[in-house]
């Protein structure tokens, strides 16, 4: 069959989209200079409220947290530990989690899992804006936490949390399965916290 | 009174974007592919999603401290990584490493390759469709293996067990007995594995035929490892170059004829048997002895370079170390089979619809911290 | 085993066909003249004997006075092995013939040296930067980055 690729019959060549992603990166990269802080929802004062307000808090945290369901964010070795998680020994489907979602309107957390670097950055962050809320973010390993051993390299980006904000920090690298249901339970116990009403 | 029409339909190709976030790509890789409605006309690979410059990083540590880093190229097959950096180390530098660490060297190499065969073969079948049966199969052996590891060097993944003229510990007691408990049942579950998958038809429909790689684009790609043993060349380092000590086992090399899909997954089931066999004679001949050789702590090598070459599970993995007698390398090239894999990817698609092109790129089996470094 | 062809060997050979061209040999090197490159490689790939059908790998360095390549061959029906070394002087126009119509191999390792160090190759299809982004500045493994 004959096959010719002409790159001037398209609207965009690659080149041209080359470039644009270059720029997106460098714009992405100056805007990033500081980490975003924390949502520290858990240090809030207890405020009074009704029973029957807190009885629907109760309930509606109580689904959100036993249902997480996790969107594909797998740079790097974390992933390979997450995958490990959610297989049959250290089985994440009891937390009921076993769904990993590729697509992010579906998923409500995301595990990055390795490596970030400037080149990957503007897809994190389009990712991330396109989940819907209520959503949370486990940054899973030392890399993830503040670069790990590559901290110093002139591409990768020290931390997600200038990115993105991060709920709860797992060290380790990579962190052993069990140190990574550690942080999900973390996660889930923050998540009872929460005032919807 | 019927009236036959033609329609002149007028389509375009258009471009899609696979990746980097993707359910089947192995890693944050993206391939650019211009489609003729569902056959590929063009595709063009982007990565560097994952390039943390490892290169340049290694040119500031010291030569022990490059091992860790190095774990973290192909990190599912990490224990082969810092045998393939410490050999081009201990050419350079002429450092002769005891028996019984050469030996540990070779079990160490060969459980990795099963391990790293076992998610190869899962997450290429994953990709046929098999959603996640074989693969859960797959990872409760890898469990093991990864238990086995565990006792040797403390850690599941990214192990540092390799050190500059031996390895950085002796075997615990309870070792060789679990060892040889896991050597006598794999077969019986590899055996497992091909009752289901070796005649399974959906598997060969999807995947007989599909993704050829010719043998003579194999060679001229420079594809290495299992890729270029089903297009049928019989080329393994450790046949062809032997390293450490494996010119005194016996095993055969496996091969396939015709290079597609199904080739490449027989041949790693068929090394992952020889894998055993390797494991099954070197717990015979294991010697006592020393586990490190005797090295300086801030090791200075001679000025000049070297290369070293291994059959990592991947393919030929190399290191190309420039010393200039300071105690960091001065330059560190890392031979990456995975990246130079890619190379015929373009050629092995083209004509097919797009999901065999997920196939045909899960067979290849990179890993994308290799290919980026 | 893989033997490893003796550079003085070779290099007598290659003096025979490309006089004035070669400029040093090792043990088992033989480093030649920059524009002779792409005319030696297709010598290695198609005389009888030496048959390197295979690229292993390529590789350049950053000695601050000049840029070495360091070409990998290997031929799997002799089972020898040889390696090939130019050197390049000019650190801001570097550049040299691409070797990727000969074995097609070298098609991604080009790019990358290209990319973190600056090495233009000429004749090659798709010479772009191929593990950072476009709008990056400089050359990260030049030994004068940053």
């Amino acid at each position: 069959m004959e096959i010719k690729a002409n790159s001037s019959e398209y609207i965009y060549s690659a080149g041209e989209l080359d470039k644009a992603e270059g720029k997106a990166i460098e714009e992405l990269k100056a805007r990033s200079q500081k980490p975003i802080s924390d949502p520290d929802q858990w240090l809030e004062e207890e405020i009074k409220q009704n029973i029957l307000l807190t009885t629907a808090d109760a309930a509606l945290n109580w689904a959100r947290r036993s249902s997480l369901w996790t969107v594909i964010c797998f740079p790097a070795c974390c992933a390979f530990e997450m995958i490990c998680t959610a297989a049959s020994r250290f089985d994440i489907s009891r937390f009921g989690m076993e769904i990993i979602r590729a697509s992010p309107r579906q998923a409500d957390l995301m595990i990055t899992a390795g490596t970030l670097t400037w080149k990957m950055a503007p897809q994190v962050r389009r990712i991330y804006d396109q989940m819907a809320e209520p959503k949370w973010v486990i940054a899973m390993g030392a890399c993830a936490i503040s670069g790990g051993t590559f901290a110093h390299s002139y591409s990768v980006v020290p931390g997600y949390n200038r990115i993105i904000p991060v709920d709860v920090y797992v060290p380790g690298c990579p962190p052993r399965p069990e140190a990574l249901l550690y942080g999900i339970r973390m996660l889930q116990q923050k998540i009872a916290k929460i005032k919807n009403f | 009174m019927a009236v036959k029409t033609e329609l002149k339909l007028k389509t375009e190709p258009f471009v899609l974007n696979i990746g980097p976030v993707h359910p089947s790509t192995h890693g944050v890789f993206r391939m650019r592919v211009t489609l003729d409605g569902e056959v590929l006309i063009d595709l063009e690979p982007v990565f560097g999603y994952l390039h943390r410059g490892i290169e340049k990083l290694a040119e500031g540590r010291t030569y022990t401290q490059v091992i860790p880093l190095t774990d973290r190229l192909d990190y599912l097959a990490s224990m082969s990584n810092n045998l393939a950096y410490v050999m081009a180390v201990e050419k350079l530098a002429g450092i002769t490493v005891p028996e019984r660490a050469e030996y540990l060297r070779v079990i160490m190499a060969e459980l990795q390759r099963i391990a790293s065969h076992l998610i190869a073969v899962g997450a290429f079948l994953n990709d046929c469709g098999a959603f996640m049966t074989p693969i859960l199969y797959m990872i409760r052996e890898r469990e093991k293996i990864l238990d086995l590891l565990e006792m040797v060097s403390g850690q599941r993944l990214t192990y540092n067990y390799m050190r500059v003229g031996g390895v950085s510990q002796d075997i615990p007691g309870e070792f060789l007995p679990a060892l040889r408990k896991f050597v006598q049942r794999m077969p019986s579950y590899i055996d497992e594995y091909d009752q289901l998958l070796a005649e399974n038809e959906i598997l060969l429909a999807r995947s007989k035929g599909v993704g050829i790689l010719p043998k003579d684009m194999a060679i001229n790609a420079s594809a290495s490892g299992p890729v270029l043993r089903a297009s049928g060349v019989k080329w393994d380092i450790r046949k062809a170059d032997p390293y450490s000590v494996y010119d005194r086992f016996q095993f055969d090399i496996p091969t396939g004829s015709v290079g597609d899909c199904y080739d490449r997954y027989r041949v790693r089931v068929q090394e992952m048997r020889q894998s055993v066999r390797i494991i099954k004679q070197v717990m015979e001949g294991l010697p006592e002895g020393e586990v490190k050789a005797e090295v300086a702590h801030f090791l200075r090598l001679p000025v000049g370079e070297t290369y070293a070459h291994i059959e990592s599970p991947r393919g030929e993995l190399g290191f190309y170390l420039v010393s200039d007698n300071s105690i960091a390398p001065y330059r560190l090239h890392i031979r990456a089979p995975s990246l130079i894999n890619l190379t015929a990817l373009r050629d092995m698609t083209l004509g097919w619809k797009v999901a065999d092109v997920i196939i045909i790129f899960g067979s290849i089996d990179i890993n994308m911290g290799e290919v980026d470094r | 085993m893989t033997l490893a062809l003796s550079g003085k060997e070779i290099a007598g050979k290659l003096e025979e066909q490309f006089p004035g061209g070669i400029l040093d040999s090792g043990a088992d090197s033989v480093t030649i003249k920059s524009d002779l490159l792409l005319s030696v490689a297709s010598f290695l790939k198609d005389t009888k004997d030496l048959e390197f059908d295979y690229l292993t790998a390529i590789t350049a360095v950053d000695y601050s006075r000049y840029f070495e390549l360091v070409y990998q061959l290997t031929s799997l029906k002799h089972n020898h092995s040889l390696i090939i070394k130019t050197q390049l002087y000019d650190r801001n126009h570097a550049s040299l013939p691409s070797v990727s119509g000969l074995w097609r191999g070298a098609d991604f390792q080009e790019r990358e040296i290209y990319d973190l160090l600056g090495i233009k190759f000429d004749g090659h299809p798709n010479m772009k930067r191929i593990f950072l982004w476009e709008d990056f500045q400089g050359h990260p493994l030049r030994k004068d980055y940053l």
